[in-house]
């Protein structure tokens, strides 16, 4: 059980670091663009809405695996060329997107309509009513939902081994093609998802415990 | 969705109109810039050759998506109906009185709901062989890993509808003399299956989805057979067009689902024989949340 790791740290070193590379970039990548479609859903812009209503449709009701698959394999086919790294990063965060960008969309939406009446009935400006009114009270909202969807993405990564990106799930076959014991290797995996996972978890609440606010 | 009022904006003058427009226009512009050049690109690599469409006319090759489409469909019937048994008991034992039986539940809820599915899918498929315990098909593996992932989740949709039915209705019944399973079966399920139910069928599109991860254990399903179909150098690899095939299967079998859920939904939320209570998301589920995904 022990020697699993004791034998293999480097392995099990190098994909932990690669999961956390891939959830630090994904995370990023996904709160960015779940931001933009989200911008897009809620603009006074039709097309700009479709857009969004459409993306968040399409990606909701495609599983991961079909996408890491459709990029994979198929984006070389097209003469898209980048690292498995990158693809892994483009798969993830297109999925991750869709459900950021809902979670946003529906923090925007708990914020009552008075509130920003009341902003502009004292005369405050567009930007100020978005920057000092709504978009504090629905961020807040939005926190827990978008952590939770983090912890799942990070859940979500493993597949990427598959997809030839180094992570902690992708070390596994190596570990088990030198004989070693599937169910410590795997084990131990686990472990280490949860170590992230949990941590995550941790965090959020206490993020969650510095922004709740008193009614 | 009304947009004349919206906390984000006024309602739009001539001038914000006029903006908008332009907005609108270069948007869509933009949008179709990019999708020309990905429609190129298509041409480009020879995606809308017939050679490459041609096979997908031979039966062999459409009895062989069916094939994958009726296994994927196994496999998801199977999860779904055992997810919910396995959730039903899930929910019973968090809401048990017995402090070992919740303790018990919640564990499992809590350990089960933190690990990527994929690494349970893998223990189930390579550990009993590996030991030499037993010897089953890929399929067991995912409909078992699937099952105890989405029962975890699903147990947690069930406790929430039923914490959701107001406390007065179990007092009442408890004053009336009922059991403990009978407040159960006869009072809180009835009322509280109207707020569970459009949730459990999102969970169900979740597990839809998910078993496309039997692709990744040689389970020969739809995801699977795209990939032997696109492969074929015979049919001059139509490895795109399969992909496209198969992917709008998948996205019209969860577009299906997402819509009947939502329709359920709206028509609870509409029935005149009152409303279901609306569920407080973050009263019940732990920060690993991530339902729906």
């Amino acid at each position: 059980m022990l020697e699993v790791i004791q034998d293999n740290w480097d392995l099990l070193r190098h994909g932990f670091v690669g999961t956390l590379k891939l959830t630090v970039v994904c995370g990023i990548a996904s709160l960015l663009l779940g931001t933009l479609i989200a911008a897009c859903r809620v603009s006074p812009v039709p097309p700009l809405r479709w857009f969004g209503a459409a993306y968040v449709n399409l990606f909701r009701n495609t599983p991961l695996t079909l996408i890491f698959f459709a990029v994979a394999l198929g984006f070389p086919k097209l003469r898209f060329n980048f690292s498995f790294f990158q693809f892994a990063v483009i798969a993830l965060s297109t999925y991750t997107a869709a459900f950021i960008c809902e979670a946003i969309r529906s923090g925007i939406n708990t914020v009552p309509i008075g509130q920003a009446e009341a902003a502009r009935s004292l005369g405050m400006s567009f930007t100020q009513t978005l920057s000092q009114i709504v978009l504090p009270q629905a961020g807040r909202a939005a926190v827990p939902p978008i952590g939770s969807l983090l912890i799942a993405m990070v859940r979500n990564s493993a597949i990427a081994s598959a997809f030839n990106t180094t992570e902690l799930m992708g070390t596994s076959s190596t570990m088990i093609e030198n004989g070693y014991k599937s169910l410590w290797v795997l084990v131990w995996i686990a472990i280490g998802y949860l170590i992230i996972t949990l941590t995550m978890s941790a965090l959020l609440a206490a993020l969650e415990k510095k922004l709740a606010v008193v009614r | 969705m009304s947009r004349e009022a919206s906390v984000l904006f006024d309602v739009p003058g001539p001038k914000a109109r006029r903006r908008n427009l332009i907005i609108g226009v270069v948007g869509t512009l933009a949008l179709a810039g990019f999708l020309v050049f990905v429609i190129m690109r298509f041409e480009d690599t020879g995606q809308f050759e017939s050679a490459k469409w041609d096979p997908f006319q031979y039966t062999g090759v459409q009895q062989f998506i069916f094939d994958g489409l009726k296994a994927t469909l196994k496999a998801f019937a199977l999860a779904a109906v055992f997810s919910i048994v396995l959730g039903a008991f899930l929910a019973a034992g968090r809401l048990s009185d017995h402090k070992i039986v919740r303790w018990a539940a919640t564990t499992f809820v809590t350990f089960f709901r933190a690990m990527p599915l994929l690494v349970l899918i893998f223990m189930l498929y390579l550990v009993p062989a590996s030991q030499g315990w037993w010897k089953w098909e890929p399929m067991w593996p995912l409909v078992v890993g699937l099952t105890i992932y989405n029962g975890t989740v699903q147990a947690e949709n069930i406790r929430a509808g039923i914490l959701a039915v107001p406390k007065g209705q179990s007092e009442a019944a408890y004053a009336l003399g009922m059991r403990k399973t009978q407040v159960m079966t006869m009072i809180l399920v009835p009322q509280g299956i109207r707020t569970m139910l459009p949730t459990i069928i999102s969970q169900i599109v979740v597990t839809l989805k998910d078993t496309s991860l039997g692709f990744l254990i040689t389970y020969p399903e739809l995801l699977a057979a795209a990939k032997l179909i696109g492969g074929y150098q015979d049919y001059h690899m139509p490895f795109i067009p399969v992909t496209i095939i198969v992917g709008a299967i998948y996205v019209a079998m969860c577009m299906i689902l997402s819509a009947f859920a939502t329709w359920l939904e709206r028509r609870l939320r509409t029935s005149r024989k009152g409303k279901p209570i609306a569920v407080e998301p973050r009263a019940v589920a732990p920060a690993l949340d991530g339902a729906g995904v």
